[in-house]
């Protein structure tokens, strides 16, 4: 619930005994946070759950704080987009939260079949993200430099996001989870085609598919006890909630389509509902949307403002950047769009908004964005304008370079 | 309450100009930071203050005032505070179950073309009380006494989203100016959010600019919020431009002031452009 906790935290290192030998205390907090796979936010006390991949949640200030709605701008093949969503499901399935999937374009159940499999051995997972942790550090054979010994000592460069303390599990993509971790979850599926349709006589300027999903959710939500209503005596869960490509064409919203949408509103009344349903309950959603369909620039502003964090993913695929020599390193750019503000005037704000992600052979990450190193024996500034000019389309490569040219003496 | 910008702004608790129309716009950045000085300045300032939490649930702007000094529960419970908790309020309609159950104040929600009669019907109930009715038993078994009524309403752009006309959304504007600024004499703060892009060839233009343009024109006095021109900074938020508009004085004179800001986790600090702590 988007409450924050630590009134409550401070109360109960009140009532601790007094005869401990010294005034400092460590503040208890786990004792009121009983529910698996989260915890109070080290900035505000809110709570907060990990959305599977390490180096979002360090991006989005600890994790999804609970009652919060992620929204991520596809990318043009919705590869990364459907990755990240599957990296949150998969942590819900092993935090043994509770899943509700809803999808038009294929059933829930494919993208759940698709799910990451988890490394829960904590030894073996620890070599892989050390490694990856220093991606343009020396190599362990050099450890007493020979030449340039000074900058031995420097820190090390970190350019893969990551926090000190490790929260949420880590996954394999290149394998899928196994069948028996998979149904072991309490999974509610949304497949819109094969979801009975009944027509409503409201003038409600909702769609039908968007108002019959929000009853679901609704009902799923009022069944599982994750509203306040719930007695207090009963164990609480997180719903976890993943919509996947809403807004394309499948749920009979023409958003995609038109600039001028009949429909405009229906996408933003749902997705105010659905906030209300969010911060009424135990439960945190992520949905990823085809921004690049839509044309109305002014309507995709609004939708991101019904949102509480927005991420927008740019994948070079298909991209001229693709070949680009600069992002050899990367897969795509990522937009942070909007920070949430909730429970407090102020959010952590990321300290660099030049993020790109890639995807290793087995693991998504988000990075900050800098230029490899140019190495070849010739480097200058010139042989580097014309690197960067090299991607671009004939006439303005030769511009480009003649006016670098002319500079050079 | 933020000091910084009472100074700024010239008025104190104790005393400020009354009938007067806020407008908060804000475009690249969050300027939702000015509405909670505003809710928490007229709460201290002993006003009669009816707020349309329309974005966020009450629990948040309750953590939020509490930080501030202020608390909301108390003053729900004195009677100085009526707040429409937008989101709680609006699932009722969404999701109909049996009929008639919601408030009447979100009737637009059914029927948007119908405008926004309904909700102003429920500002005008809300303010038009007197302190001396509508006022509950105080501590002291005394009834106590409330200030001229103030209106604050947390993003009147998200009301387009939800289907509702620019020109119905005006229209409530113009009605709730006219009763709360001058039959009542009391003050009307609003938040219009704005994308992020500036149009510049607005042949015909819909949405929130056009409802800021509207708005613009009715108010007494502007502050808008926006992002840093030269891009996101981590030590400066953004800039704020405050801009009076004299109405009653000599002619159109119009005065405008441009500062940055930065917000803090209980405050906010208002500095010249270019002296900020991170430069200096």
């Amino acid at each position: 619930m988007a409450a924050p906790m630590k009134s409550v935290g401070s109360k109960l290192s009140v009532e601790r005994p007094a005869f401990t030998t010294t005034s400092f205390q460590k503040k208890t907090r786990s004792k009121l946070v009983s529910i698996p796979g989260t915890r109070p936010s080290v900035q505000n006390g809110q709570l907060i759950v990990s959305t599977g991949v390490t180096s979002l949640d360090y991006l989005l200030g600890g994790g999804l704080a609970v009652g919060t709605l992620l929204l991520i701008e596809e990318d043009r093949y919705d590869s990364y987009s459907r990755m990240i969503l599957k990296y949150f499901l998969a942590e819900g399935v092993v935090c043994r939260h509770e899943l509700f999937v809803a999808a038009v374009q294929e059933s829930p159940d494919d993208i759940l079949q698709e799910l990451p499999a988890p490394i829960l051995d904590d030894i073996a997972i620890h070599k892989p993200v050390e490694q990856h942790g220093l991606p343009c550090g020396p190599q362990d054979s050099l450890d007493s430099m020979k030449i340039a010994w000074r900058y031995q000592n420097l820190p090390k460069v970190q350019s893969a996001l990551a926090s000190s303390s490790r929260f949420g599990h880590y996954y394999d993509v290149s394998k899928t989870m196994e069948p028996e971790i998979r149904q072991a979850a309490n999974c509610h599926r949304f497949y819109f085609p094969e979801h009975p349709t009944q027509s409503s006589p409201t003038q409600s300027p909702m769609l039908e598919s968007y108002s019959a999903l929000l009853k679901s959710l609704q009902e799923v939500i009022h069944k599982g006890g994750f509203d306040g209503a719930a007695p207090m005596t009963k164990s609480r869960n997180i719903l976890r909630i993943g919509l996947h490509s809403l807004g394309s064409a499948l749920w009979g919203d023409d958003l995609c389509c038109r600039d001028n949408p009949r429909h405009s509103h229906a996408l933003t009344t749902f997705l105010y509902g659905l906030r209300a349903l969010l911060r009424s309950s135990l439960s945190v959603a992520v949905v990823t949307l085809p921004s690049h369909l839509i044309q109305n620039r002014a309507l995709m502003g609004s939708i991101t403002r019904l949102c509480d964090n927005a991420i927008s993913l740019e994948s070079f695929k298909g991209s001229e950047r693709e070949t680009n020599p600069l992002y050899k390193d990367y897969h795509g750019l990522l937009h942070v769009r909007q920070v949430p503000h909730l429970n407090c005037l102020v959010s952590e704000l990321p300290d660099r908004k030049d993020l790109a992600f890639k995807l290793k052979r087995k693991q998504f990450s988000i990075e900050r964005l800098h230029l490899p190193p140019d190495l070849s024996e010739t480097v200058s500034r010139v042989s580097r304008g014309e690197l960067a000019g090299a991607a671009m389309p004939g006439s303005a490569c030769g511009s480009s370079t003649s006016g670098n040219k002319h500079l050079d003496f | 309450m933020f000091t910084e910008l009472n100074s700024i702004l010239n008025i104190t608790p104790d005393n400020f100009k009354q009938g007067e129309f806020v407008l908060i716009s804000d475009r690249h950045t969050d300027g939702s930071f000015l509405i909670h000085h505003f809710l928490s300045f007229y709460l201290r300032a002993r006003c009669k203050v009816c707020f349309l939490g329309l974005v966020q649930s009450f629990s948040h702007y309750c953590a939020v005032s509490q930080r501030l000094g202020v608390s909301l529960v108390q003053a729900k419970e004195k009677g100085q505070l009526i707040f429409l908790e937008g989101l709680k309020e609006s699932l009722s309609v969404l999701i109909p179950k049996e009929p008639n159950t919601g408030s009447q104040a979100l009737d637009f929600l059914r029927d948007p073309s119908a405008g926004l009669r309904s909700l102003y019907e429920f500002v005008r109930a809300s303010v038009s009380h007197t302190g001396g009715v509508e006022g509950v038993e105080g501590v002291e078994g005394g009834v106590e006494e409330w200030g001229p009524p103030v209106l604050l309403v947390d993003d009147l752009s998200v009301l387009l989203s939800l289907g509702v006309s620019v020109g119905a959304a005006l229209d409530f504007s113009h009605y709730c100016r006219a009763t709360v600024c001058s039959q009542l004499q009391g003050s009307m703060v609003m938040l219009v959010r704005c994308e992020a892009e500036e149009e510049e060839d607005d042949g015909d233009e819909e949405g929130p600019e056009r409802l800021l343009k509207g708005l613009t024109h009715q108010c007494s006095l502007t502050l808008q919020v926006q992002g840093l021109p030269t891009g996101y900074c981590r030590d400066i938020h953004g800039q704020v431009e405050v801009c009076w508009r004299n109405r009653h004085g000599n002619g159109q004179q119009m005065q405008k002031k441009l500062f940055q800001y930065k917000v803090h986790d209980k405050s906010a600090s208002f500095f010249a452009r270019g002296t900020s702590s991170a430069v200096l």
